[in-house]
Protein backbone atom coordinates (compact mmCIF):
# COMPACT_ATOMS: atom_id res chain seq x y z
CA UNK A 1 0.00 0.00 0.00
CA UNK A 2 2.92 2.41 1.33
CA UNK A 3 4.63 1.77 -2.13
CA UNK A 4 1.35 2.77 -3.96
CA UNK A 5 2.06 6.45 -2.57
CA UNK A 6 -0.86 8.42 -1.57
CA UNK A 7 -3.37 7.74 -4.12
CA UNK A 8 -2.85 4.19 -3.40
CA UNK A 9 -6.46 3.65 -2.37
CA UNK A 10 -7.82 5.63 -6.61
CA UNK A 11 -5.15 3.21 -8.15
CA UNK A 12 -6.29 0.21 -5.84
CA UNK A 13 -10.01 0.93 -6.46
CA UNK A 14 -9.17 1.39 -10.34
CA UNK A 15 -8.02 -2.12 -10.54
CA UNK A 16 -10.45 -3.54 -8.22
CA UNK A 17 -13.69 -2.05 -10.40
CA UNK A 18 -12.52 -2.77 -13.44
CA UNK A 19 -12.19 -6.78 -12.09
CA UNK A 20 -15.48 -6.38 -11.09
CA UNK A 21 -16.65 -5.03 -14.41
CA UNK A 22 -15.07 -7.78 -16.39
CA UNK A 23 -15.92 -10.58 -14.06
CA UNK A 24 -19.29 -9.94 -14.33
CA UNK A 25 -19.60 -9.39 -17.58
CA UNK A 26 -17.30 -13.06 -18.38
CA UNK A 27 -19.35 -14.59 -15.81
CA UNK A 28 -22.99 -13.23 -17.41
CA UNK A 29 -21.87 -14.32 -21.13
CA UNK A 30 -20.65 -18.24 -19.75
CA UNK A 31 -24.06 -18.06 -17.41
CA UNK A 32 -25.72 -17.23 -21.11
CA UNK A 33 -23.86 -20.20 -23.11
CA UNK A 34 -24.59 -22.78 -20.95
CA UNK A 35 -28.54 -21.91 -20.62
CA UNK A 36 -28.91 -22.04 -24.43
CA UNK A 37 -26.68 -25.06 -24.80
CA UNK A 38 -29.13 -27.11 -22.21
CA UNK A 39 -32.19 -25.48 -23.50
CA UNK A 40 -30.88 -26.95 -27.35
CA UNK A 41 -29.49 -30.04 -26.49
CA UNK A 42 -33.29 -30.80 -24.48
CA UNK A 43 -34.94 -29.63 -27.63
CA UNK A 44 -32.86 -32.02 -29.69
CA UNK A 45 -33.11 -34.56 -27.27
CA UNK A 46 -36.87 -34.75 -27.84
CA UNK A 47 -36.03 -34.63 -31.29
CA UNK A 48 -37.82 -30.99 -32.32
CA UNK A 49 -37.30 -30.02 -35.71
CA UNK A 50 -37.15 -33.30 -36.96
CA UNK A 51 -39.03 -34.11 -39.79
CA UNK A 52 -42.01 -37.21 -39.21
CA UNK A 53 -40.53 -39.10 -41.93
CA UNK A 54 -37.29 -39.07 -40.52
CA UNK A 55 -37.70 -39.73 -37.14
CA UNK A 56 -39.99 -42.57 -37.90
CA UNK A 57 -35.98 -44.31 -39.63
CA UNK B 1 -10.78 -13.90 -48.85
CA UNK B 2 -13.19 -16.62 -50.14
CA UNK B 3 -11.59 -18.82 -46.82
CA UNK B 4 -13.15 -16.01 -44.62
CA UNK B 5 -16.78 -15.90 -46.55
CA UNK B 6 -16.81 -19.53 -46.33
CA UNK B 7 -16.10 -19.37 -42.31
CA UNK B 8 -18.59 -16.42 -42.12
CA UNK B 9 -21.64 -19.29 -42.13
CA UNK B 10 -23.14 -20.38 -38.53
CA UNK B 11 -22.23 -24.16 -38.79
CA UNK B 12 -18.41 -23.09 -39.53
CA UNK B 13 -18.22 -20.47 -37.21
CA UNK B 14 -19.70 -23.11 -34.46
CA UNK B 15 -16.58 -25.68 -35.65
CA UNK B 16 -14.01 -23.40 -36.45
CA UNK B 17 -14.22 -20.99 -32.80
CA UNK B 18 -14.91 -24.47 -30.66
CA UNK B 19 -10.98 -25.18 -31.95
CA UNK B 20 -9.71 -21.10 -31.67
CA UNK B 21 -11.19 -20.71 -28.17
CA UNK B 22 -9.23 -22.63 -26.15
CA UNK B 23 -6.16 -21.11 -27.57
CA UNK B 24 -7.43 -17.35 -27.72
CA UNK B 25 -8.30 -17.34 -24.01
CA UNK B 26 -4.87 -19.25 -23.19
CA UNK B 27 -3.30 -16.25 -24.84
CA UNK B 28 -4.82 -13.69 -23.21
CA UNK B 29 -4.73 -14.83 -20.00
CA UNK B 30 -0.50 -15.46 -20.47
CA UNK B 31 -0.69 -12.27 -21.52
CA UNK B 32 -2.70 -10.07 -18.99
CA UNK B 33 -0.49 -11.86 -16.52
CA UNK B 34 2.71 -10.52 -17.91
CA UNK B 35 1.43 -7.36 -18.58
CA UNK B 36 0.14 -6.44 -15.51
CA UNK B 37 3.20 -8.13 -13.26
CA UNK B 38 5.78 -5.76 -15.61
CA UNK B 39 2.84 -2.32 -14.67
CA UNK B 40 3.05 -3.33 -11.33
CA UNK B 41 6.81 -4.52 -10.97
CA UNK B 42 9.15 -3.08 -14.12
CA UNK B 43 7.34 -0.31 -15.18
CA UNK B 44 8.60 3.10 -13.37
CA UNK B 45 5.98 5.60 -11.31
CA UNK B 46 5.60 8.67 -13.71
CA UNK B 47 7.57 11.46 -13.03
CA UNK B 48 4.64 13.96 -12.77
CA UNK B 49 1.36 11.65 -12.14
CA UNK B 50 3.59 9.36 -9.96
CA UNK B 51 2.01 5.89 -9.07
CA UNK B 52 -1.37 6.81 -10.60
CA UNK B 53 0.12 6.28 -14.33
CA UNK B 54 -0.51 2.40 -13.29
CA UNK B 55 -4.27 3.24 -14.19
CA UNK B 56 -3.28 3.68 -17.47
CA UNK B 57 -2.45 0.08 -18.15
CA UNK B 58 -6.23 -0.33 -17.24
CA UNK B 59 -7.55 2.90 -18.94
CA UNK B 60 -6.17 3.01 -22.12
CA UNK B 61 -6.99 -0.44 -23.40
CA UNK B 62 -10.19 -0.46 -22.14
CA UNK B 63 -10.54 3.15 -24.48
CA UNK B 64 -8.95 1.29 -27.23
CA UNK B 65 -11.86 -1.55 -26.73
CA UNK B 66 -14.35 0.35 -26.17
CA UNK B 67 -13.97 2.19 -29.67
CA UNK B 68 -12.71 -0.99 -31.61
CA UNK B 69 -15.90 -2.94 -30.90
CA UNK B 70 -18.24 -0.27 -31.72
CA UNK B 71 -16.41 0.25 -35.54
CA UNK B 72 -16.45 -3.75 -35.12
CA UNK B 73 -20.47 -3.26 -35.02
CA UNK B 74 -20.61 -1.12 -37.44
CA UNK B 75 -18.94 -2.91 -39.94
CA UNK B 76 -21.11 -6.22 -39.08
CA UNK B 77 -24.09 -2.94 -39.77
CA UNK B 78 -22.72 -2.61 -42.96
CA UNK B 79 -23.13 -6.47 -43.55
CA UNK B 80 -26.51 -6.86 -42.16
CA UNK B 81 -27.87 -4.11 -43.91
CA UNK B 82 -25.45 -4.17 -47.40
CA UNK B 83 -25.01 -7.99 -47.60
CA UNK B 84 -27.85 -9.62 -45.15
CA UNK B 85 -25.35 -11.76 -44.23
CA UNK B 86 -26.53 -14.55 -41.68
CA UNK B 87 -23.54 -14.25 -38.82
CA UNK B 88 -23.03 -9.84 -38.92
CA UNK B 89 -25.93 -9.41 -37.00
CA UNK B 90 -25.14 -12.03 -34.55
CA UNK B 91 -21.62 -10.36 -34.32
CA UNK B 92 -23.06 -7.25 -33.63
CA UNK B 93 -25.55 -8.41 -31.09
CA UNK B 94 -22.60 -10.50 -29.39
CA UNK B 95 -20.19 -7.28 -29.23
CA UNK B 96 -22.85 -4.67 -27.38
CA UNK B 97 -22.48 -5.99 -24.37
CA UNK B 98 -18.61 -6.37 -24.31
CA UNK B 99 -18.07 -2.74 -25.75
CA UNK B 100 -20.20 -1.42 -23.20
CA UNK B 101 -18.42 -3.02 -20.40
CA UNK B 102 -14.84 -1.90 -21.74
CA UNK B 103 -16.11 2.22 -22.08
CA UNK B 104 -17.63 1.60 -18.44
CA UNK B 105 -14.45 0.35 -17.18
CA UNK B 106 -12.65 3.52 -19.16
CA UNK B 107 -15.08 6.00 -17.39
CA UNK B 108 -14.69 4.75 -14.14
CA UNK B 109 -11.24 3.98 -13.99
CA UNK B 110 -10.58 7.56 -15.97
CA UNK B 111 -12.62 9.22 -13.04
CA UNK B 112 -10.51 7.75 -10.40
CA UNK B 113 -7.46 9.11 -12.30
CA UNK B 114 -8.81 12.32 -12.82
CA UNK B 115 -9.13 12.53 -9.50
CA UNK B 116 -6.19 12.89 -7.64
CA UNK B 117 -4.55 14.67 -11.14
CA UNK B 118 -7.05 16.78 -12.15
CA UNK B 119 -8.69 17.45 -8.78
CA UNK B 120 -12.21 15.90 -10.15
CA UNK B 121 -13.80 12.68 -11.04
CA UNK B 122 -15.74 14.34 -13.94
CA UNK B 123 -15.92 17.58 -16.59
CA UNK B 124 -18.11 17.73 -19.30
CA UNK B 125 -15.32 18.58 -21.48
CA UNK B 126 -15.13 16.92 -24.98
CA UNK B 127 -12.71 13.71 -24.59
CA UNK B 128 -15.36 12.67 -21.58
CA UNK B 129 -18.78 13.61 -22.93
CA UNK B 130 -17.78 11.55 -26.09
CA UNK B 131 -16.89 8.57 -24.21
CA UNK B 132 -20.12 8.79 -22.03
CA UNK B 133 -21.96 9.09 -25.29
CA UNK B 134 -20.47 6.02 -26.31
CA UNK B 135 -21.57 4.23 -23.46
CA UNK B 136 -25.36 5.43 -24.00
CA UNK B 137 -25.53 4.75 -27.89
CA UNK B 138 -24.01 1.08 -26.24
CA UNK B 139 -26.65 0.77 -23.52
CA UNK B 140 -29.32 1.96 -26.43
CA UNK B 141 -28.33 -0.81 -28.71
CA UNK B 142 -28.62 -3.39 -26.01
CA UNK B 143 -32.15 -1.85 -24.95
CA UNK B 144 -33.47 -2.17 -28.79
CA UNK B 145 -31.99 -5.66 -28.79
CA UNK B 146 -34.37 -6.35 -25.99
CA UNK B 147 -37.37 -4.57 -27.36
CA UNK B 148 -37.77 -6.20 -30.51
CA UNK B 149 -38.51 -9.63 -31.03
CA UNK B 150 -37.69 -10.82 -34.31
CA UNK B 151 -34.23 -11.19 -34.97
CA UNK B 152 -34.07 -9.98 -38.53
CA UNK B 153 -36.18 -6.91 -37.69
CA UNK B 154 -34.59 -6.13 -34.41
CA UNK B 155 -31.07 -6.54 -36.48
CA UNK B 156 -32.05 -3.90 -39.12
CA UNK B 157 -33.25 -1.62 -36.68
CA UNK B 158 -30.03 -1.93 -34.77
CA UNK B 159 -27.56 -1.65 -37.35
CA UNK B 160 -29.13 1.27 -37.98
CA UNK B 161 -28.70 2.94 -34.90
CA UNK B 162 -25.28 1.91 -34.73
CA UNK B 163 -24.33 2.94 -38.49
CA UNK B 164 -25.66 6.79 -36.99
CA UNK B 165 -23.74 6.02 -33.94
CA UNK B 166 -20.63 5.52 -35.32
CA UNK B 167 -20.40 9.55 -36.02
CA UNK B 168 -19.04 9.30 -32.37
CA UNK B 169 -16.19 7.38 -32.59
CA UNK B 170 -13.51 9.54 -34.94
CA UNK B 171 -15.30 12.21 -32.68
CA UNK B 172 -13.98 10.44 -29.53
CA UNK B 173 -10.64 10.14 -31.18
CA UNK B 174 -10.03 13.55 -32.57
CA UNK B 175 -11.47 15.20 -29.62
CA UNK B 176 -8.63 16.14 -28.01
CA UNK B 177 -7.16 17.85 -30.82
CA UNK B 178 -10.42 19.83 -32.19
CA UNK B 179 -11.37 21.36 -28.73
CA UNK B 180 -9.35 22.57 -25.35
CA UNK B 181 -9.96 20.13 -23.21
CA UNK B 182 -8.23 18.46 -19.74
CA UNK B 183 -7.76 15.04 -20.97
CA UNK B 184 -4.08 14.87 -22.25
CA UNK B 185 -3.01 14.51 -26.29
CA UNK B 186 -2.81 11.23 -27.47
CA UNK B 187 0.58 9.94 -26.47
CA UNK B 188 0.51 6.01 -28.16
CA UNK B 189 -1.46 6.40 -31.41
CA UNK B 190 -0.11 9.30 -33.22
CA UNK B 191 1.67 11.01 -35.75
CA UNK B 192 5.78 10.74 -35.18
CA UNK B 193 5.25 7.69 -33.32
CA UNK B 194 4.51 7.10 -29.36
CA UNK B 195 5.57 10.08 -27.08
CA UNK B 196 5.50 7.11 -24.13
CA UNK B 197 9.15 5.89 -22.72
CA UNK B 198 9.46 2.02 -23.64
CA UNK B 199 9.60 1.01 -20.01
CA UNK B 200 5.88 1.65 -19.82
CA UNK B 201 4.49 1.31 -23.56
CA UNK B 202 5.98 -2.37 -23.29
CA UNK B 203 3.38 -3.52 -20.50
CA UNK B 204 0.89 -1.16 -22.27
CA UNK B 205 1.52 -3.04 -25.80
CA UNK B 206 0.94 -6.48 -24.16
CA UNK B 207 -2.09 -5.31 -21.90
CA UNK B 208 -3.75 -4.01 -24.77
CA UNK B 209 -3.23 -7.36 -26.73
CA UNK B 210 -4.08 -9.48 -23.64
CA UNK B 211 -7.33 -7.87 -23.46
CA UNK B 212 -8.17 -7.86 -27.14
CA UNK B 213 -8.52 -11.74 -27.24
CA UNK B 214 -9.83 -11.81 -24.03
CA UNK B 215 -12.67 -9.54 -25.63
CA UNK B 216 -12.29 -11.52 -28.81
CA UNK B 217 -12.61 -14.75 -26.84
CA UNK B 218 -15.29 -13.26 -25.05
CA UNK B 219 -17.30 -12.10 -28.40
CA UNK B 220 -17.00 -15.93 -29.39
CA UNK B 221 -18.55 -17.69 -26.64
CA UNK B 222 -21.27 -14.44 -26.53
CA UNK B 223 -21.31 -15.43 -31.19
CA UNK B 224 -21.83 -19.25 -30.21
CA UNK B 225 -24.45 -18.38 -27.55
CA UNK B 226 -26.53 -16.45 -29.81
CA UNK B 227 -26.51 -18.53 -32.54
CA UNK B 228 -28.01 -21.49 -29.92
CA UNK B 229 -30.39 -19.29 -29.11
CA UNK B 230 -31.73 -18.87 -32.24
CA UNK B 231 -31.75 -22.72 -33.11
CA UNK B 232 -33.47 -22.98 -29.60
CA UNK B 233 -36.11 -20.43 -30.97
CA UNK B 234 -36.65 -21.93 -34.62
CA UNK B 235 -36.75 -25.54 -33.10
CA UNK B 236 -39.57 -24.16 -30.20
CA UNK B 237 -41.46 -22.82 -32.77
CA UNK B 238 -41.18 -26.29 -34.95
CA UNK B 239 -42.03 -28.21 -31.97
CA UNK B 240 -45.13 -26.00 -31.44
CA UNK B 241 -46.33 -26.35 -35.08
CA UNK B 242 -45.72 -30.21 -34.68
CA UNK B 243 -47.74 -30.36 -31.30
CA UNK B 244 -50.71 -28.10 -33.22
CA UNK B 245 -50.61 -30.84 -35.73
CA UNK B 246 -51.00 -33.68 -33.43
CA UNK B 247 -53.69 -32.05 -31.54
CA UNK B 248 -55.28 -31.12 -34.65
CA UNK B 249 -54.92 -35.07 -35.75
CA UNK B 250 -56.22 -35.82 -32.32
CA UNK B 251 -59.51 -34.12 -32.65
CA UNK B 252 -60.29 -35.39 -36.16
CA UNK B 253 -60.32 -38.88 -34.99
Amino acid sequence: MSALGPHAGFILAAYGVSALVLAGLTLGILRDHRAQKQALDALERRGAGRTPGREAS
Amino acid sequence: MASLIDLANPTRFMRFSAVVLPWFAAAAAVLVCVGLYLAWFVAPADYQQGETIRIMFIHVPAAWLAMMFYSMMAISALGTLVWRHPLADVAQKAAAPIGACFALVCLLTGALWGKPMWGTYWVWDARLTSVLVLLLVYLGIIALWRVLDEPLRAARAVAILTLVGFVNVPIIKFSVDWWNTLHQPASVLRIGGPSIHPSMLWPLLILAVGFTLFALALHMVAMRSEIMRRRVRTLTILEAERLDRLAAQGAAA
